[in-house]
């Protein structure tokens, strides 16, 4: 079809949206409420074009036709975003200097493009509670803008549906049932609508503070670890180009804002992976239950256990990288070195906002009274730490992680992508059963963005039947498939964020398609430089199995880096 | 009707009766009680926030129970040129609760309508289906109290 934008030809295709057109095309239109790949809803109006008839029509939902004639910036558009901007400003608390999205909020960015210089609608704003009390994402009612990204995400995307619209009218708002808090709900703290949500509205819980009081205490030894999608991400926070790999400059930064030692999580990962490859060696073996589902992402944990509590069985038994690096730290390291368990305070830095409610659960404690990993920090305020203490990033020089905890393989780096663990696990079941490795170690029909990535693999005589799942929607019909007795699969790895820990609800805002498809091929190049790919060649967990685990899935192991979960209510 | 049978006659996970259930469902109990929107949601096979969503969207659902009593007050524009608000707040301040509220004895519950098309006797109220009209602060304050003392 024909069309006409800017009084300029263009060629459109049948069932495109005029949004669809220019941005293929180059042609800015703001948008707020849109969100690739979900059905627009035309709620924000932001932006609207002008059509040849003088009408005003939504560019994200309005479909072209032929000879179509599209003004992005008439008089009559630019005035009428202006007036959307500031009513939506009306209705909006303008605390801007005091507000965490300050800098990096999508109405904040529309109000200086458009040139908004006074509040030129003032009336009753909405009011609405505060809700603090989950430990891993906080709701401001009062900064929502009502663009409905966040219930778009946790509906569609997420499958989980803990937040909608309720009531109506200047009254409306975004909420849980019947008014709750997110942490009586079955939100599952990914904290996608965190990143789906242009303004300060969502956030995550900020344990900044904590972290800095134990810091400044000379009594206590701070212990940091850093997961695998932090370094492929964290460069944006500081005006680097996304997917900068800055393995080095991370702990760098960490010892100079005093931090005792910093042992990489990717070591973990690598242990996980012993665990986790031999959990389903073992399962194939003994006829146990099939598939095995992985456990490293705290989301998906907590979906099952509100959704599909009756197939908890399938899902592995191994402690995230995350709890696994805590239970060492907390066990093995404190007796390697004699340090007071209760003088260690273990700082986690995730991509991820689930992690602070998985660092909590009573059951991932080697004390059974204090946490293993003390706080949870996300991407964001890990950089906003480091901005506060006046760390030039950029400058960094390259450094190390502390031994005993630090080493680790490409194997435990890929873990930050949707289908890492997978790609990771295989690699070390394949030696573990043949006793040698893979002729290619890359197995690149699990990688990519794709919500559901299939596979086979012959490893021996037997041909495994695998899947790496990521987006929480997607995993429905493999659960359905369990749930009937007729999933053909051994091995299924779920990450509850779309593309896996590289997208998390804890990285860098705003997020876009392209940032994450940077940060993944990062992690991936990561792997691909190492000397060493595989977990089973970490010389550190060997060191940790010989000293003091025994060997995979030995008593010891079960004890501390197993874990158990739960039944949860479902509303 | 029990909520039962409510349950039994719409078919599991069909979230486009959601509407007719919860109109079911207040129908049995006067009000749409926590547990039967959980119940409408597991049902209905749709997450309970949008059960919520809905059920506060639309007017007609009540997430209270109804008083023994309903007072309906017309708010509409000859009521209100003819001092509606004045019979409004007596009523509320007789009864200690605002409009869309119940007695915690359950025996009143205020609305507030918009228009109830008895212009002529404005302001009006309605008690149970039973129109009261050209009324005063002194003369609602007279009328409610007789309610009062028959229960």
């Amino acid at each position: 079809m024909n069309i006409k934008i800017n009084n300029n030809a263009y060629w459109a295709n049948p069932g495109e949206t005029i949004l669809q057109v220019t941005q293929r095309e180059g042609i800015k239109i703001p948008t707020l409420c849109y969100m690739s790949d979900l059905t627009p809803t035309g709620a924000c109006r932001i932006c609207v074009v002008e059509i040849e008839t003088g009408q005003l029509v939504p560019a994200c939902a309005f479909p072209v036709y032929n000879g179509m004639e599209v003004q992005t910036n008439s008089k009559k558009v630019r005035r009428s975003r202006k007036s959307i901007i500031e009513l939506l400003i009306a209705n909006h608390p303008q605390d801007c200097l005091v507000c965490v999205r300050n800098g990096n909020c999508d109405l904040q960015d529309l109000a200086a493009e458009y040139g908004v210089r006074s509040y030129r609608y003032v009336g009753e704003k909405r009011s609405g509670k505060l809700d603090l009390a989950s430990p891993a994402v906080e709701r401001d009612p009062e900064k929502c803008i009502l663009c409905g990204r966040c219930v778009r995400m946790c509906h569609e995307v997420q499958n989980v549906g803990a937040i909608d619209f309720v009531n109506r009218g200047f009254y409306s708002q975004v909420s849980p049932a019947m008014d709750r808090s997110l942490n009586t709900t079955a939100c599952v703290y990914c904290g996608q609508c965190v990143v789906a949500c242009p303004v300060g509205a969502l956030r995550e819980k900020s344990y900044l503070k904590v972290a800095w009081e134990a810091i400044n205490d000379p009594e206590i030894h701070v212990i940091a670890q850093v997961a695998p999608a932090v370094r492929v991400a964290i460069g944006e926070e500081f005006g680097l180009p996304p997917g900068t790999i800055t393995i080095g400059k991370i702990p760098a930064a960490l010892r100079r804002i005093g931090v005792n030692e910093i042992f990489d999580t990717n070591f973990a990962a690598d242990l996980t992976i012993m665990e986790e490859a031999n959990e389903l060696i073992e399962r194939i073996q003994s006829g146990g239950k099939l598939p095995l589902f992985t456990s490293c992402s705290p989301g998906w944990i907590k979906y099952v256990e509100h959704f599909y509590p009756e197939l908890l069985e399938y899902v592995s038994t191994c402690k995230s990288p995350q709890g696994m690096q805590g239970a060492m730290i907390k066990s093995y390291y404190a007796k390697k070195t004699g340090l007071d368990p209760k003088k260690i305070f273990v700082l986690s830095i995730m991509p991820c906002t689930a992690k602070k409610f998985e660092a909590g659960r009573p059951e991932l404690s080697v004390s059974h009274t204090d946490p293993d990993v003390d706080v949870v920090l996300s991407t964001r305020e890990f950089a906003r730490m480091l901005k506060i203490a006046g760390i030039d990033f950029n400058r960094m020089p390259e450094e190390g992680f502390d031994d005993p905890l630090g080493e680790s393989t490409g194997a435990g780096v890929i873990f930050g992508a949707s289908g890492g663990v997978l790609e990771a696990a295989l690699r070390t079941a394949h030696y573990m059963i043949t006793g040698k490795d893979m002729d290619q170690i890359d197995f690149t029909s699990v990688r990519g963005l794709q919500g559901v990535k299939e596979s086979s693999i012959k490893i021996g005589n037997a041909t495994l039947k695998v899947a790496a799942v990521s987006g929480l929607h997607n995993i429905d019909r493999f659960l359905e498939e369990v749930r009937n007795g007729n999933s053909e699969y051994h091995f299924i790895e779920v990450m509850a964020c779309p593309g896996g820990c590289i997208n998390g609800g804890g990285q860098p805002l705003p997020s876009s398609p392209e940032k994450i498809k940077k940060r993944m091929e990062a992690i991936y190049e990561i792997d691909r430089s190492l000397p060493k790919r595989c977990s089973h060649y970490n010389d550190s967990v060997k060191a940790l199995y010989d000293n003091f685990l025994g060997k995979p899935g030995s008593k010891k192991s079960h004890e501390l880096l197993h874990t158990h979960y739960m039944k949860r209510e479902s509303i | 009707m029990s909520s039962e049978s409510v349950y039994k006659k719409y078919p599991k996970n069909e979230a486009s009766n959601l509407i007719a259930l919860l109109q079911d469902i207040q129908e049995v109990h006067g009000y749409l009680p926590e547990d039967d929107i959980i119940r409408v949601a597991k049902h209905a096979g749709v997450p309970t926030s949008r059960v919520f969503g809905v059920a506060t969207f639309y007017n007609q659902f009540r997430l209270t129970p109804l008083g023994k009593h309903v007072i309906r007050v017309c708010r509409g524009t000859a009521c209100h040129v003819k001092g509606s608000l004045d019979i409004l707040q007596t009523l509320e301040a007789e009864l200690g609760i605002k409009a869309g509220e119940t007695t915690r004895d359950l025996q009143f519950t205020i609305e507030t309508v918009a228009c109830i098309g008895a212009c002529s006797i404005a302001p009006v109220i309605v008690i149970d289906g039973k129109y009261y009209g050209g009324l005063t602060s002194k003369s609602v304050y007279k009328l409610i109290n007789e309610y009062m003392k028959k229960d």
